[in-house]
């Protein structure tokens, strides 16, 4: 607090007590002006009467793990349609007594994505680990070796699928996105239209459109007999529809790079792979952090879409719960129940995002 | 390679490393550089002036190839400058360039940025790469700075830094434009101390500046461009002193 000796010493005073503290917050931020003080306290009421009926709803008069008769009589929310159905919402048709199959590959994926995270981690053998993982995780599911049951993919479903489709369409839309970008910058006139065709005929398009192509009319235009599974074909759509997007964004980071990052690389007599490679795309991907993470969930969520071409994710599996019987009536419970599920996936990778940024800023 | 070439050139005292024959070019219909002929010897300090728009900038430009001249030829140390990629590359490998902005690479260290160039173009060992780095940092007195990024550091600081990037890539020419125009007063000296370092072990040089004391005590030959030509070229003594051309005059008179 004292002032330093070399400076001639001058008086530090302590701000007004109604400018600190509790007082101090309430009044700068709650209370500042007439309008904002009419707007706290009809806040206040409104959490006053939305906030204790919930609570009620959803703790008190609820039941956890119950069968569904015992929801008929109570007031509260009915959670025990997860608890009873929770196999199925989680792994759908695939079969009974397999289920731990389905189960460690997604506990696998969900180990790998976590030890990737760490940029300690991001050596060669990452990619060693990534391939042993997929070849286990590839096996688990679809088995007819070490004595398991072959499951075919058009059994795959719920959240491993709902996985599947987000992480691989994200993991191979980014790249591919990145190219796209990158061609549509370039000098060769064939290159660039190719991909300015490729990017607004896909963006031109909803995903549904996409999907229902990948299903019903592109085995039109196969062979007889060659049929490529559906799932995978689901998957390219996807994969397809997400890169679009992403070269788009990218390509807004590659035109805030100023020509002088490219001038100093190519003074130094750098190629141009390499003076993407390590001056332009490290910088440009960077800037791109946010609006790419817009774009990534996003199409975490679209992958619920796969419904219309009978895929079951993990939003269709429990639309299929509801619709038994002795479960119709709980979808408020089974709604939220979801919207926590996606929630945490996002959030997850939102404050991802926002760390990475953190980690790779460098002071400008 | 380099060296050996380097030697008979100092020992015959010929082949100019930088050779320029009645160069032009257009930027669409403008025509801003008009027969340029422009000859440097290894060893060559040689300090472009003018006022701005004349061309000066654009001039040492194109001799990197950062602009593509449209007539008359640039050979810089007995390669031609053409469409050619890889001749190109070459080229700029053996001439260093420092950027009015300086140009560093703001997501990579200090270091970093000054490995890039001899580990990925000169494909020289990392660690061999790191202790070169540090040689040159030292000399542009910076060494303390090696791992912090360029957003952490001073103008100055900055501008010494992409002095030393480019001399680890061994430039047998280094092109400054206008290297301290970007600077806080206080900060021009540090960058010209280092400059006139340079200067004295025999670097061949070509810059463009408005620092007329530079010019004075360092350059060999002082060239004065207006309007996209060299409209005067004389040592810097006679320059200064006994300008020959009306708008030399009236420039020197504006600027000292």
């Amino acid at each position: 607090m004292s002032a330093p000796n070399t400076t001639p010493t001058r008086e530090y005073l302590k701000p007004p007590v109604t400018e600190v503290g509790v007082l101090g917050w309430l009044h700068g931020n709650l209370f500042n002006t007439w309008y904002n003080s009419v707007l706290t306290i009809m806040f206040a009421v409104l959490l006053w009467k939305v906030v204790p009926p919930f609570i009620s709803w959803a703790f008190i008069d609820s039941v956890w793990n119950t069968p569904s008769e015992a929801c008929r009589d109570i007031e509260g929310a009915c959670w025990s349609i997860i608890p009873q159905n929770i196999s199925f919402i989680i792994f759908g048709f695939f079969p009974d007594g397999e289920q731990w199959r389905p189960g460690s590959a997604m506990l696998i994926l969900l180990g790998l994505v976590f030890f990737s995270k760490n940029s300690n981690h991001w050596k060669k053998s990452l990619g060693v680990y990534w391939l042993i993982g997929l070849v286990v995780m590839g096996t688990l599911m679809y088995g007819g070796v070490f004595g398991l049951q072959v499951v075919e993919t058009a059994q795959w479903s719920g959240l491993p699928l709902t996985f599947m489709l987000s992480f691989f369409g994200m993991v191979a839309a980014y790249p591919l996105g990145v190219l796209l970008a990158l061609g549509r910058q370039s000098k060769m006139p064939a290159i660039k239209t190719l991909c300015v065709v490729y990017i607004e005929m896909i963006r031109g398009v909803p995903l549904i459109s996409l999907l229902f192509m990948s299903s019903i009319m592109f085995p039109l235009f196969l062979p007889e007999g060659v049929t490529i599974d559906k799932v995978l074909r689901a998957q390219v759509a996807i994969i397809m529809f997400t890169a679009a997007y992403i070269a788009e964004v990218v390509r807004g980071g590659l035109q805030a790079m100023s020509r002088g990052q490219f001038e100093a690389a190519d003074s130094l007599g750098l190629n141009y792979n390499q003076t993407m490679r390590l001056i332009i795309l490290p910088q440009a991907l960077k800037i791109v952090i946010p609006p790419s993470l817009g774009i990534l969930l996003s199409a975490f969520k679209d992958t619920s879409l796969v419904v219309i071409i009978a895929l079951y994710d993990v939003l269709k599996t429990t639309k299929v719960t509801l619709s038994n019987p002795k479960w119709t009536g709980y979808s408020t419970e089974a709604y939220i129940f979801l919207a926590v599920l996606y929630f945490i996936c996002c959030y997850a990778m939102s404050s991802y995002s926002r760390k990475l940024e953190k980690s790779l800023h460098t002071g400008r | 390679m380099n060296e050996t070439e380097k030697q008979t050139a100092v020992k015959t005292d010929q082949a100019p490393i930088i050779e320029v024959n009645s160069m032009h070019k257009w930027y669409g219909d403008f025509h801003v550089l008009s027969d340029i002929n422009l000859k440097v010897a290894l060893g060559e300090r040689i300090v472009i002036c003018g006022p701005s728009g004349s061309g000066k900038s654009t001039l040492i430009r194109c001799i990197n190839r950062l602009e593509e001249h449209q007539r008359g030829q640039i050979i810089v140390n007995g390669t031609e400058l053409t469409n050619d990629i890889k001749n190109i590359e070459k080229v700029r490998a053996e001439v260093g360039m420092v950027f009015q902005h300086f140009n560093l690479f703001p997501h990579l260290t200090i270091l970093e940025n000054l490995t890039l160039g001899p580990i990925w173009v000169r494909k020289t060992p990392k660690k061999d790469a790191d202790e070169m780095a540090m040689m040159y940092l030292e000399k542009v007195h910076i060494a303390e700075q090696a791992l912090k990024f360029p957003g952490q550091l001073s103008g100055g600081q900055q501008q010494r830094v992409a002095i030393a990037r480019s001399l680890c890539m061994k430039p047998e020419v280094m092109l400054f434009d206008e290297p301290t125009s970007a600077l806080d007063p206080e900060m021009i000296k540090e960058v010209l101390d280092v400059m006139i370092d340079l200067a004295e072990e025999g670097m061949t040089m070509l810059v463009v500046t408005h620092e007329m004391g530079f010019a004075k005590s360092v350059a060999d030959r002082v060239m004065f461009m207006d309007e996209g030509q060299v409209v005067e070229e004389n040592n810097p003594h006679d320059f200064f002193d006994n300008p020959q051309n009306e708008r030399t005059k009236l420039f020197l008179s504006q600027i000292l």
